[in-house]
């Protein structure tokens, strides 16, 4: 799956289907600090996204990007 | 995922409250917690003009579509801060967002105002950026509002701004500041208009999440001189703490408002009088905004000087 980061925006690979909460520990980013959005949806942690989709890490903080643990 | 009240499936999981919920109970959740500040505080009245400031971000879009539905009297205040390309982006956020709404906005441009944009400033005083540029909203919120007619200003401040700042206070024990910190901060002149904060109760995610849900076209990208500043810093190791200990950030700042702010609460108050040069409420002979601007005009001068010489 691809997986779009913001600020800078940038894209990275994730490969098999996952669950969320997987993604982010894989990308080390804390997860109440971006709302995650498949489409025009919000996903919650435990959802599997599938190989082949596209997900949005969209920060939430004022002043930046994605924070890692 | 389940929705708490519904049970449908969950669009947003909130730790700290050990709840999750699905798109239309949420958005009920977050108008019940705007609603639950403005009744506690007192913030402001159906029958009163309300000034919101807008940045067209998140906090301050999500408030201002809150108190719109809610049906209160808004005018929208848009600050242009001349940062490059974000003031330009973010000015026609705010400006789409408020012609589909069919409500007013008004524009007040700093370089107008002190004399130079937030970047001549940041050069100008050699200080952080986000010195002079808070001096200036501050001062040009209240006095917009008093222009205006309006008793009271609402800003986008959440849960996180606020725990950021009372750590940032604690941490070099401000006590002066801690006073000040509030939710709602009355009038105490007649030349001060109230400042309310309707979001104080609501996360920046939650927020994000509000704004992403009502389709709220808001500006992503945020100031490029917030890089690096101390609040950032200190909203980084509270949402450390958050992820370990969900509901930290409100237990720290609620349990201040509910306990601690009123041993800071000061005796003494403070004499305040009106500015020898604009009128503005100061606690000197002339304000810091004006000071700020004689600065800008001097250095600026200095700088005409050497390039002629």
């Amino acid at each position: 799956m691809k997986v779009i980061l913001r600020n800078p925006r940038r894209e990275v690979d994730v490969a098999g289907n996952r669950r969320v909460k997987d993604i982010l520990r894989e990308l080390d980013i804390i997860p109440e600090t971006v709302l995650v959005i498949c489409g025009d949806d919000l996903v919650t942690a435990d959802q599997v996204v599938r190989e082949g989709d596209t997900i949005e890490l969209r920060p939430v903080m004022s002043g930046g990007g994605a924070r890692s643990r | 995922m389940k929705c708490r009240k519904c049970g449908e499936p969950a669009v947003l999981e909130l730790r700290r409250h050990n709840a999750a919920f699905c798109a239309p109970d949420f958005l009920e959740f977050f108008r019940n917690q705007v609603r639950e500040a403005i009744r506690k505080h007192r913030m402001f009245t159906r029958d009163e003009a309300v000034l919101v400031a807008v940045s067209g971000g998140k906090d301050s879009l999500a408030l201002w579509d809150v108190l719109i539905d809610e049906g209160y009297r808004t005018t929208g205040l848009y600050l242009d801060l001349g940062i490059f390309e974000y003031s330009v982006e973010s000015k026609a956020k705010c400006e789409k967002f408020a012609a589909a709404r069919g409500v007013p906005l008004l524009v007040s441009a700093v370089r107008d105002e002190v004399g130079a944009p937030v970047p001549v400033i940041k050069e100008v005083t050699r200080r952080p950026p986000c010195s002079g540029c808070g001096l200036s909203k501050r001062y040009l919120m209240n006095r917009e509002a008093l222009e205006h007619g309006m008793p009271v200003v609402a800003t986008g401040h959440n849960l996180d701004d606020e725990a950021a700042t009372l750590f940032g206070s604690v941490m070099h024990w401000q006590t002066d500041a801690l006073p000040r910190q509030s939710p709602a901060l009355p009038s105490t002149h007649p030349k001060l208009v109230r400042r309310v904060k309707p979001l104080y109760r609501l996360s920046e995610r939650e927020t994000a999440a509000f704004a992403f849900l009502r389709k709220i076209d808001y500006i992503v990208e945020e100031c490029p001189f917030a890089k690096g500043a101390t609040s950032i810093t200190h909203k980084e190791i509270l949402s450390r703490l958050e992820d370990a200990s969900p509901g930290a950030k409100h237990n720290f700042l609620f349990g201040f408002l509910d306990r601690a702010r009123p041993a800071f609460e000061r005796a003494e108050s403070v004499i305040l009088n009106e500015c020898a040069r604009c009128g503005q409420v100061t606690t000197g002979t002339i304000c810091a905004f004006c000071k700020l601007a004689d600065q800008v005009k001097r250095r600026q001068g200095e700088g005409h000087a050497n390039h002629r010489a």
